[in-house]
């Protein structure tokens, strides 16, 4: 599960900074949103991953050993809706330049 | 004690209600009560952030204003922590929020929309990354504050600006996502979000997690870092400074040191006090990153024609000279490097703020501003017929000379001002401290004295153009009250540093060596028995 998530992670934020690298604003915009979900995995993946473990505690002589740490969650919970606010706000951005210079390239130069 | 700590969420919540309240009155520019209003509300989070920098200063300097929300024990709870260094910085944001926004309600605020409430946005997203004592919650205030700041960057409109604004915007997403990892990698291997619970935490990491959390500091130090300015991280700087209006960008003045503050607190709870090999984790690394930024601000600065961006330079002179001295790691350079932050925030504000007043008073620059009035504030004559328009000022042009004469002694570091001062006590503590004199200390005290020769000679080929060469014949020079009063309140407030030398160095020093000794931080907001 471990080699699963790393690959999945890696071949996100690759592809993401390549597609941020690019000099047209869409392409930009698919490279945010590509690493933005990279950078999601990663933070669940930082409470360790485990398969079928509750996040509460319940019970007198609960074991904390048996229970999935739940703050990763809140964390990209957080995450999730800033990123998607940004990337909305960016989407907006790029619109008003589009509409400004007329192309889509990130320093309005055309072609 | 209890009293005082509520004072540390005001900060926040006086702009929340800013924010708040000019969205239910809509979007009522051309009002002047809506303006007045504005201004009350500024006043008015100036007046709460003088009670907390006050009740700090007259009580011992270890105390803090403490604030669990929702009054949830500390570590699982999220917690504002207001000690000296925050009430310092907060401080400082209000005074220049204030002048900024007096003197954008001279004509600025009908040059687009919402103007009012983004302003207050900002301020409360920057009061609240001062204040809070958690890094996700740090994170979440830079998103707020950034936020803000986008629709500020973009404010007024025009190509140039949308196109820096752009930029701008891919910079700093890509640096939050950065900062994600890097509080993602310190979460796994501290367990805690807590600034003071990860400085508890740190020492028993486990040997084999050890580089995780030294590459999680790194990638979030690289976060700090582009948003401090810092070379080679600084690009989208100068663009975006000086295409901003001219009270967004003397805002924008104080948003580096936020990057500034983060690193400071940071690196001083967790690596700069820490035994054996680990302790001078990125000290070199910093010092670099600082002479690197200092050189190319200060050559950047030599090669500007424009005042705004001999200004977005001297910005990035600033963000250099802090990174030294937070890299140099010495209680003594740490107190002049805050006496710096606020005098050389205050001296930046304000010159974006003259470069606007003389901008007006140019003829040829004049000229640029009428086409761009016709393309972009209509409603502007309207609103200029009603305003008081105070009586020719025979003396306006001496006035600005005078200002940006203070303003290039306090960049460049030249004696009588307060700059002068600040860099003394960096240099000369420099050379006091422990261990001292070393190859850094001769790198830092170059680096600040020719970096100073630098932004003199910069700022004084500006003067010469403007004042001696370009100025109108005819002395019939227009100020308004409203937008020359804030620069010259800004202005004296560095000279009043100056004259209050004394007793500010002795704050400071104090603010410094309970920084510099975190166990003083960890156990007020992790009191001894409390759970963890």
């Amino acid at each position: 599960m471990e080699l699963t998530l790393a690959i999945a992670i890696g071949v996100l934020a690759a592809s993401g900074v390549y597609l941020v690298l690019r000099p047209r604003t869409f392409q930009v915009i698919i490279g945010l949103s590509l690493i933005s979900y990279a950078v999601n995995l990663f933070i669940m993946s930082m409470g360790r991953l485990r398969m079928d473990a509750a996040p509460i505690l319940s019970g007198a002589n609960a074991n904390p050993a048996d229970y999935t740490d739940p703050v990763p969650q809140a964390l990209v919970l957080t995450a999730i809706v800033i990123g998607f606010a940004m990337t909305a706000l960016f989407l907006v951005v790029l619109l008003v330049a589009r509409g400004l210079t007329g192309n889509d390239h990130v320093d309005g130069k055309g072609n | 004690m209890t009293g005082i700590n509520h004072l540390a969420i005001l900060p926040i919540l006086v702009p929340m209600i800013g924010v708040i309240a000019n969205l239910i009155m809509s979007d009522q520019r051309s009002n002047k009560r809506v303006v007045g209003l504005n201004i009350g509300f500024s006043v008015t989070l100036l007046a709460v952030s003088i009670l907390l920098f006050v009740v700090l200063t007259q009580s011992d300097e270890n105390v803090a204003a403490v604030y669990p929300l929702g009054n949830w024990p500390v570590p699982f709870g999220i917690v504002l922590v207001a000690d000296r260094l925050a009430a310092i910085m907060v401080l400082t944001t209000s005074i220049l929020a204030l002048a900024s926004l007096v003197y954008a309600s001279a004509r600025w605020h009908s040059r687009g929309t919402n103007f009012f409430p983004l302003f207050h946005a900002l301020t409360m997203g920057l009061n609240g990354a001062f204040l809070t004592g958690d890094l996700f919650n740090l994170f979440v205030f830079f998103e707020l504050l950034l936020a803000a700041s986008y629709g500020l960057a973009l404010f007024g409109g025009g190509r140039n600006r949308v196109r820096a604004a752009l930029h701008y915007v891919v910079i700093n997403l890509v640096a939050s996502f950065l900062f994600l990892v890097g509080v993602a990698l310190i979460y796994g291997t501290t367990g805690t979000l807590n600034m003071a619970d990860i400085a508890r935490a740190v020492p028993l990491i486990a040997p084999e997690d050890r580089g995780l959390f030294e590459a999680g500091a790194a990638v979030l130090g690289v976060a700090f870092l582009i948003k401090a300015g810092s070379w080679p991280l600084h690009f989208w700087l100068p663009n975006t400074y000086s295409s901003a209006a001219p009270p967004v960008a003397a805002l924008f003045a104080i948003m580096t040191k936020v990057g500034f503050y983060a690193i400071l607190r940071l690196w001083m709870l967790v690596f700069a006090n820490a035994e054996g090999a680990e302790a001078t984790f990125g000290q070199t690394t910093l010092l670099v990153l600082g002479v690197a930024t200092l050189a190319y601000g200060s050559i950047g600065a030599l090669s500007c024609k424009a005042l705004d961006r001999l200004a977005s330079y001297l910005i990035l002179v600033s963000a250099g000279t802090l990174l030294l001295a937070v890299g140099y790691n010495a209680p003594g350079v740490t107190s002049g490097a805050l006496y710096y932050v606020v005098v050389t925030t205050l001296a930046a504000g304000a010159l974006f703020l003259l470069k606007d007043v003389i901008d007006q008073i140019l003829p040829a620059e004049a000229q640029v501003l009428a086409v761009s009035l016709e393309l972009y504030g209509d409603e502007e004559e309207a609103i200029d017929e009603d305003q008081e328009v105070s009586r020719t000022f025979p003396a306006a042009a001496t006035l600005i000379s005078l200002c940006f004469a203070i303003v290039a002694l306090v960049m460049a570091g030249l004696p009588p001002l307060s700059g002068f001062i600040a860099k003394f006590a960096m240099i000369s503590s420099a050379l006091n401290a422990d261990n001292a004199p070393s190859v850094a200390t001769w790198w830092v005290t170059g680096a600040l004295i020719v970096s100073g020769l630098f932004v003199l000679v910069s700022m004084v080929r500006n003067g010469i153009n403007i004042f001696w060469t370009s100025l109108p014949d005819d002395d019939v020079l227009r100020l308004r009250t409203l937008e020359i009063g804030p620069i010259i309140v800004l202005l004296a407030l560095c000279v009043f540093m100056a004259l209050a030398a004394g007793p500010a160095m002795i704050f400071f020093a104090e603010t410094a060596t309970f920084i510099h000794a975190p166990q003083g931080y960890i156990d007020l907001v992790i009191p001894a028995g409390g759970a963890s």
